[in-house]
């Protein structure tokens, strides 16, 4: 193992983890944006716009992230849509992970009970008590786990966009192997850095899901 | 009408071409999913032992699998193997190692999550009818597992042909491979067969996927 180098190399390696932060934490952000709207146009059965949901759905749960990526970077600019790579990244991302975050939204609003709804109406609670107090809760605890699994996946598809020519943690690696032949140091700081993103997100999702574990109880 | 780039893949041996990359891709998810699965089962059996220590290395075994990105692990064998072992793993085969590595670690887990979501009363109803250990396990506890593991692991095949794609990567010619090559080949005569190719490329895994995936979310509704 050469320390020397691992140290020259190190920034580069810090810079190219926040690049992979920053696209991860904007295309998550969009993608549970986009997953509350779906959710919302598809509970609500808004005709048309329902069906292009489902389409929309389908379309970005069976194909690969990578395609995904290859389609919007390579092939719209022929249309004329010119995106640069770092929102074709962001773009990408949320356009895959909006229908994972609906399918999760959906799991936890679908499993409720209207029983849960009406005993709470005929019990003296407003709507909106009901909604905040008894709804909210039992639907968020439902959808907590695939949440937080979605979030890991998500940051987990970052490493293709070397792919599109995104200096990443991925492309810094395949990079320093080419240039230099380290293997061996190159591999280990990948894993490490990997690690640094994708641990705390790990632990602080089981700990959330611990937190909310609360509905079905007694079932 | 701007040309989209569509009458490339019509062109000569294009079509074909590509569809032999996803044979390719979709020969290493095969072969992946083939070891994964019996793998997986015997994972998932093992992990519901009491064992301590069995338990404790499987444990780590799913979490390094599972917490790194399947690009991450493809680069470790691909590119570390070599160096590290000195032996040269072909890209093909590496990809084959990592991708059944990781099935079996998702594989243990859905057969693991199935087995200990049997109910305990279903253990000591069998066994107040007077059935043995393995009789219970035979007729009341398998039957009930393998239930619920079928759409899971018919899941898990979509999972691993979209996996999959990750190969271009380290280099297998694969669709996303011949894709290029042939908009790179056309780039005269027909400037914008990315968009077409691409277009091709992408409904062709959404084909592939989606009748496998309905598949599966009808067996999971039937259940």
């Amino acid at each position: 193992m050469d320390f020397e180098f691992i140290k020259q190399v190190f920034p580069l390696y810090i810079h190219a983890a926040i690049l992979t932060l920053k696209i991860g934490i904007l295309g998550i952000i969009l993608a549970i944006i986009v997953g509350l709207l779906c959710t919302l146009v598809l509970h609500k059965k808004i005709p048309i716009l329902s069906q292009l949901v489902s389409v929309y759905i389908e379309m970005s749960r069976n194909t690969p992230l990578i395609i995904q990526l290859f389609f919007i970077y390579y092939g719209l600019p022929k249309l004329g849509l010119k995106i640069d790579a770092f929102v074709c990244g962001v773009f990408g991302l949320a356009f895959l992970g909006g229908s994972y975050m609906c399918e999760a939204f959906r799991s936890g609003i679908e499993t409720i009970d209207k029983i849960q709804e009406e005993s709470a109406l005929s019990l003296g609670l407003s709507h909106n008590q009901t909604l905040f107090y008894i709804l909210l809760p039992q639907a968020v605890s439902i959808s907590t786990p695939a949440f937080v699994a979605n979030i890991i996946f998500l940051l987990k598809e970052t490493s293709v966009f070397s792919a599109i020519s995104l200096m990443d943690l991925m492309f810094t690696a395949k990079d320093l192997i080419g240039l230099y032949y380290k293997t061996v140091e190159s591999l280990v700081l990948l894993v490490f850095f990997y690690l640094i993103i994708l641990l705390p997100v790990s632990i602080l999702g089981s700990y959330v899901e611990r937190r909310v574990r609360y509905a079905g109880f007694g079932s | 009408m701007p040309d989209l780039g569509l009458d490339v893949i019509f062109k000569g041996k294009n079509a074909i071409r590509l569809l032999g990359g996803l044979g390719i891709a979709l020969r290493i998810s095969l072969i992946s999913v083939l070891i994964s699965i019996p793998l997986g089962i015997l994972v998932g059996i093992l992990m519901t032992f009491k064992n301590p220590i069995l338990k404790a290395v499987l444990r780590i075994y799913l979490e390094i699998i599972r917490i790194m990105p399947q690009l991450v692990l493809l680069f470790i064998v691909f590119f570390g193997s070599t160096r590290a072992l000195g032996i040269d793993i072909s890209a093909e085969l590496s990809a084959i190692i990592v991708f059944s590595l990781w099935g079996t670690a998702e594989m243990g887990d859905l057969v693991r999550g199935a087995i200990t979501s049997i109910p305990k009363h279903q253990y000591e109803s069998s066994e107040a009818l007077g059935l043995n250990k393995k009789q219970t396990f035979i007729y009341i506890i398998i039957p009930q597992t393998i239930k619920r593991l079928i759409p899971l692991s018919i899941n898990l095949i979509t999972r691993m042909i979209k996996t999959t794609s990750l190969v271009l990567m380290i280099g297998v010619v694969e669709v996303i491979k011949v894709a290029q090559q042939i908009t790179e080949a056309n780039r005269n005569s027909s400037p914008n067969a990315a968009f077409g190719v691409y277009l091709v490329v992408f409904m062709m895994y959404f084909i592939a996927c989606t009748p496998i995936s309905m598949l599966a979310r009808y067996l999971e509704k039937r259940n």
